[in-house]
Parts: structure tokens; sequence; C-alpha cells
């Protein structure tokens, strides 16, 4: 038994949490009573005290067909997003590990993109992957509009997602490198013996033995995905929604709608949704994945 | 056919070089041990053997193909490590099996192959369980089948038994010398401990800050040590060195004057160092022979060591449980010439003349008169 050491006086322990607690109280829970009253109540147009309407606020968020529209492409978001960054932090992790010559610039420069703000890195995008210049100019000459997110939606949402994935991948590739490099020397060198090569090495053994670390990114990052504060900076950044939507996600479309529509009531109500859809996505992550990932 | 070349090998990382030429030949079938100190290079040249480790100049070669630039793969060789490095989240068979699946053998036949393998190494029962879940010597024994299903034609090992408790090692010990004469497979093993070392090997390599000091069968370098850092790491309890001088052709230890055989005539007033192992020091009655104080004594049940100051230098000598010694009490000591090893000073190396140690030709001038 670990021994533990027991604060005699009541006050001062309270006293120590106090600071963290007034943070919580402040900016968590009291924004969340203030969701929950708004998602089920109305405020009237020219003030008065706001109407309890019970449901209301979600049976019209329901029948918006746009809303569905948005939880679909939020969905493709979080998923393709945060997969292929993780596939991508891997193998450049995998890569990384092999101490082949160099690797220590492109350690620093894979970490690089992590520390640029997504709307900076959407901006950045903009121009990268503007269909007028550079690059996909010159897709374009090949056909016209083989690239052009500002015409086609599916264009639009993969732009979002590359940036997505261009972000976060750097993140990915931290933890894993560490998850690499506290995989023992030996048995990648026991496996070499055995007749494996990098790639198969990577496969049998490393990969399995990153299990954990691939679980906790997989898990964060698709929260990310749906709520993060930069997932909204990076649509706002460069398509803002569209074209015609299509790259309206879930977070995007609330923020839109209690600031620039100031409908508070139908955005905390599609919040409430949103956490409920991050639950159940959590839910399915750990009832089916986490059986499968092995700790020890 | 896989004997092992080893050919001016040196190692350096960046500036410091910590393997300076070895040359070493380890003949088909033979169990190499390589013993040292730690930190004197053994798991160095074994990872170049091996190929985990790249060959900073000089030449490996197995079954005669140089092996310099060869994967580890290439090469056929199987490893056992000091900490097994068995895979965690496989099971028994998959890690026994690991090198079959991924040469491809079909399903079917590895089963047998694991089956087998782990009935040789006394695993048939844990066959399911995770590594985690099995004891040091079983893990130990997963390593070694592991190793052994390649039916590799080298066997590299180093330090497998270190992990181990004492009782334990002492039967591994006899199995994988088992397994040796089995496989018929060319072993090579490190340790630092020079009890394994004496009981495994066919063929002993004693190497220290990475330079080869002596090879030879264990009896022979434990009975005439090419120098006096074999001469002191070799045996338990060490040897006693005594730096001394030849004068008029006798050794002086302290008051005792042992005479030298006359072929030693050419070694007059050179400095050495005498060796006498603390078996082959006697009681002598007395005021007779050399005079030690008796500092401590150490009890090893079966006899015990009594370690003594002579002129300010240390001199231990084993003597049987019946004989009582209080500490500070003087001791005589009788020391047999033929026991004893001479030393360059200077250099450390055996001085030899003819190819015998001095005090064979001493104990043969002595003998020679009983004989005829
Ligand atoms: N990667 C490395 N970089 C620099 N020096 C190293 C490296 N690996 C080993 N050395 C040095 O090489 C020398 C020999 O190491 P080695 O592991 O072969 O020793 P050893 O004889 O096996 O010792 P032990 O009995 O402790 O295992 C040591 O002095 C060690 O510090
Ligand atoms: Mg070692």
């Amino acid at each position: 038994m670990e021994k533990r050491s027991v604060f005699k006086s009541t006050w001062l322990p309270i006293l120590f949490a106090a600071p963290q607690l007034l943070l919580i109280l402040l900016f968590f829970y009291w924004p969340v009573t203030a969701v929950l009253n708004w998602a089920f109540t109305l405020e009237p147009p020219f003030g008065g005290a706001a109407e309890f309407v019970g449901l209301d606020n979600f049976k019209e968020v329901f029948n918006d067909q746009l809303y569905w529209h948005s939880v679909m492409i939020s969905i493709i978001f979080a998923i393709c997003g945060p997969l292929t960054a993780i596939f991508i932090g891997l193998v450049l992790a995998l890569a990384v590990d092999r101490e082949l010559p160099g690797s220590g610039f492109f350690r620093f420069l894979y970490i690089l993109p992590f520390a640029v703000a997504g709307p900076a890195g959407g901006m950045a995008f903009r121009f990268i992957l503007s269909p007028e210049r550079g690059l996909a100019a010159m897709l374009n000459e090949i056909q016209p509009d083989l690239w052009n997110p500002a015409k086609y939606g599916s264009h639009a949402l993969a732009f979002v997602i590359i940036i997505f994935i261009w972000k976060w991948a750097g993140y990915t590739f931290i933890f894993l490198l560490a998850g690499l490099q506290s995989v023992p020397r030996s048995l990648i060198e026991a496996a070499a013996m055995d007749g494996s090569g990098p790639i198969r090495r990577a496969i049998d053994i490393q990969v399995p033995l990153l299990a954990p670390t691939l679980f906790f990114l997989l898990v964060t990052m698709m929260t990310e995905g749906f709520v993060g504060s930069d997932t909204f900076g990076m649509v706002h950044a460069t398509t803002r929604g569209g074209p015609n939507h299509a790259t309206e996600l879930m977070v995007y479309r609330i923020v839109d709608e209690a600031f620039q529509g100031l409908n508070y009531s139908g955005a905390s109500a599609q919040s409430l949704v949103l956490i409920g859809l991050i639950m159940i996505f959590t839910f399915i992550q750990f009832r089916f994945v986490e059986r499968r990932v092995h700790y020890k | 056919m896989a004997q092992i070349d080893i050919r001016a090998v040196r190692k350096s990382y960046g500036k410091t070089q910590t393997l300076h030429g070895v040359d070493l030949i380890f003949p088909t079938g033979e169990f190499v041990v390589i013993l040292g100190p730690s930190g004197c290079g053994k798991s160095t040249l074994l990872r170049m053997i091996a190929g985990l480790e790249e060959i900073t100049a000089g030449e490996i070669a197995i079954g005669g193909t140089v092996v310099n630039k060869l994967e580890p793969r290439e090469r056929g060789c199987a490893m056992v490590f000091q900490n097994y490095a068995l895979y965690p989240h496989m099971s028994v068979a998959d890690n026994i099996g690991y090198a079959l699946k991924v040469s491809g053998v079909p399903k079917a036949e590895r089963r047998r192959r694991v089956e087998e393998t782990a009935a040789i190494v006394g695993l048939t029962d844990y066959l399911d369980r995770r590594p985690a879940a099995l004891s040091g010597g079983q893990r130990q024994r997963v390593a070694m089948g592991r190793a052994m299903i390649r039916e590799p034609k080298v066997f590299l090992f180093d330090e497998p038994l270190s992990n181990l408790d004492a009782k334990l090692r002492v039967s591994m010990r006899a199995e994988i010398r088992k397994l040796h004469q089995r496989l018929n497979a060319t072993s090579v093993f490190v340790t630092h401990d020079q009890v394994e070392a004496m009981t495994l090997a066919d063929r002993l390599v004693v190497m220290n800050k990475g330079r080869v000091e002596q090879v030879g069968q264990p009896l022979d370098i434990y009975h005439r040590p090419a120098s006096t850092f074999v001469a002191a790491f070799i045996g338990s309890p060490a040897m006693n060195l005594i730096d001394s001088r030849v004068e008029g052709g006798a050794v002086r230890l302290g008051s005792a004057v042992i005479p030298l055989a006359p072929a030693f005539a050419g070694l007059e007033g050179r400095t050495v160092t005498v060796g006498i192992r603390p078996e082959q020091v006697r009681l002598a009655a007395p005021g007779t022979g050399l005079v030690a104080i008796a500092d401590f004594v150490e009890e090893l049940g079966a006899g015990r060591v009594v370690h003594a100051v002579m002129e300010g230098q240390p001199f231990a000598a084993a003597i049987g449980a019946e004989v009582r010694i209080a500490p500070g009490q003087p001791i005589a000591f009788d020391l047999p010439a033929e026991h004893l090893h001479l030393f360059d000073r200077e250099t450390g190396r055996r001085i030899e003349i003819d190819g015998e140690p001095a005090q064979s030709r001493a104990a043969a001038a002595t003998l020679a008169p009983a004989l005829s």
C-alpha cells in the first residue's frame, strides 16, 4: 500500500483547489448551464423573459435538410481527417525512428505545422491550393476544373480535410515517435534476426505495440475533428462553409448560427446533438476498439 | 559448414574506438565463450557477427562468405538476447514460430515445427500464453526455442543467463550445452561470469578493453594465463600477483626465496610479477616460507579463504575448514615452485621459455630424479 498524507484542516485543500474550481465554474459549468437553458427556451426577439418551448428547438433543427447534410459531412470529415493524419504521422514516425541520416532535421520539420494555428494554416492553403495559381493551376491546365474548391463541394470538403491533415499529422507524429522510441530496441533487433525486414517489422512488431497510442490519438483526433476550435478556424478562414453549404461542418454551423444569425436557441440545441454524437463515437471506440488494444 | 573468421575487426563509435583489431577463428560446431569484464566490447563483437552493428574495419566471414555488407537475416545466425526480447503481444507459439512465418512456411508445417521445438525446450503446456505470464526461466526457454527453430548455422548468446537466479542458471547452463550438442551449430556465448565460461566453453576467448587477451581451452587458460589480466580474471578467489625481481636465479617474495629452473637464467635482474593461485598455497611450519599477517577470513562452507597482507600487498590463500586463524595473526605459507607463474612486470605478458612455464621446468627438475 502506498502511504498517503492526509490534510487535517478542511480549508487548506479547498483553498488550493479554489482557483481551478473557479475557472471550471466560470468557463465550463456556467456556459453548459446556459446552453442547456437556451436549448429548451426561446428568447423573444424584442426582449422579455425567455419562453420555455420544450423540444421545439430540436424539432426545428431536425427538420432542416441542411442540418442533416452538415451531420453527414462532419462525420466524413471526422473520420477521413483523423485517420489520414494518424496514418501519415505513423509513416513519418516510423521513418524518423530508423534514425537514418538527417532524421533530426525532419523531426523538427514535421512538428512545425502543429505550431501554426488552424486559421493561419487555412490562409496559407488558400494560396497553396488556389485553382488559379501554382500546383493546382498546373492540374487545371490538363483539364479545366480538375481542381476547383470554389465551385465543387466535394473539392471544398477535400480542401478542408487536407488542411486538417496537414496540421494534425505533426501532432500525431510526436506521440507516435515517442511511442516508437519506448519500444525496446532489442525487440526490433530480434525481429531482424528472425528475418523480418523494416516494413514487416513495422507491421508485426511496432504498430501492435503502439496500439494504446494509436487508440488515444483516434479518440482525441476525432473529437478535435468534430468540435475543435481549429476545425472551425480552418473552415472560417477558407471556404466559410461553402460552396452551397458543402463544408458547413457542425461546429462551423453552430458558431455561425449563434454569432452571425444570433439564433442562440438553435445553436444550443445543435451543440447538445453534437455532444451526443461525440459520446456515441467515443463509446463505440471504447467498446469495440479499446478491447483489441493490447496494454500489457 | 559455418566456421566464423574474424579478421582485424575494429569498431569505433565516433572517435572512441571500442575494438582494437580482433583476430579470431571459431571452427564449425565449436562452443566458443567470450569472457571479459563489463564494457570490454564482448557484446559489440557478438552484435557485429549478428549484423546488428556495423563493422568499422576488418572482415567477418561466416562459412567462408564475407558478411560485412549482409543484412542480419542473410547471415544464418540466431541470437538469444540478455533480456530475451520476446514479442510481448504474441503468444509463446507465435514467438517461436515468427521466423517461420516471416519466411513463408505454410501454417500446418509451422505448427508442427513449433510443437516439436516447444517439446525440446519443455514449453508444450505454455504455447498459448503471453510472455508476461511466464517465469524468467520459461521466457529464457522461449527465447532459445525461437532461436533454434530456424536451424541456424550459428547460435549467438549475449549473457542469456544473467537475469536468472543462481540455481536456474546452473540448470540452464546444462541445457544450453545439451542443445549445442544436439544442434551442432557453431555457438558463440558472451558472458562475464567465469564459472559459466569455464563450464560451457570448448574454446574460451578472454577479452579486455577491446582486445583479445588470450584464446584457448578453458583449462589451458586456467593453468597458463597469458597475462596478469587473465591470471587475475580467471579463478576465484583471484590469483595472487606479487611484484618481485629475479636475483641470483631466484625470486624473492617477502621472506620466501624461491629458486627458478636453470632455463630462466636469462631473466637475471628482470622485474617480474609472480603469480600463485590461492588454492595452491599451503600452510607451512611457523617461521618458514612466506610470512603474512592475516587480515580477515572468508567462510565458503566447504573451506575458507584467508586474506592476508604481506609487505603491503594483499595475499590470499585457501585453507581447510579445520584451521583456525584469527585476524592479526602471522601465518607462514609454502609456495610450491611448480605452481608459480611469471609475468613481465612492464608488459604484463607471461614469461615462458620454449613454450614451457617457469614453474613446470622447476617441477620437472625436481621430479626428474624421482622418475628415473
Ligand atoms: N552506441 C554506442 N555508442 C558509443 N559507445 C558505445 C555504444 N555501444 C557501446 N559502446 C561502448 O563500447 C564499449 C563496449 O560495449 P559492449 O556493450 O560491447 O560491452 P560488453 O563487453 O558487452 O559489456 P557488458 O558486460 O557490460 O555487457 C563500452 O565501453 C561502451 O560504452
Ligand atoms: Mg554486453
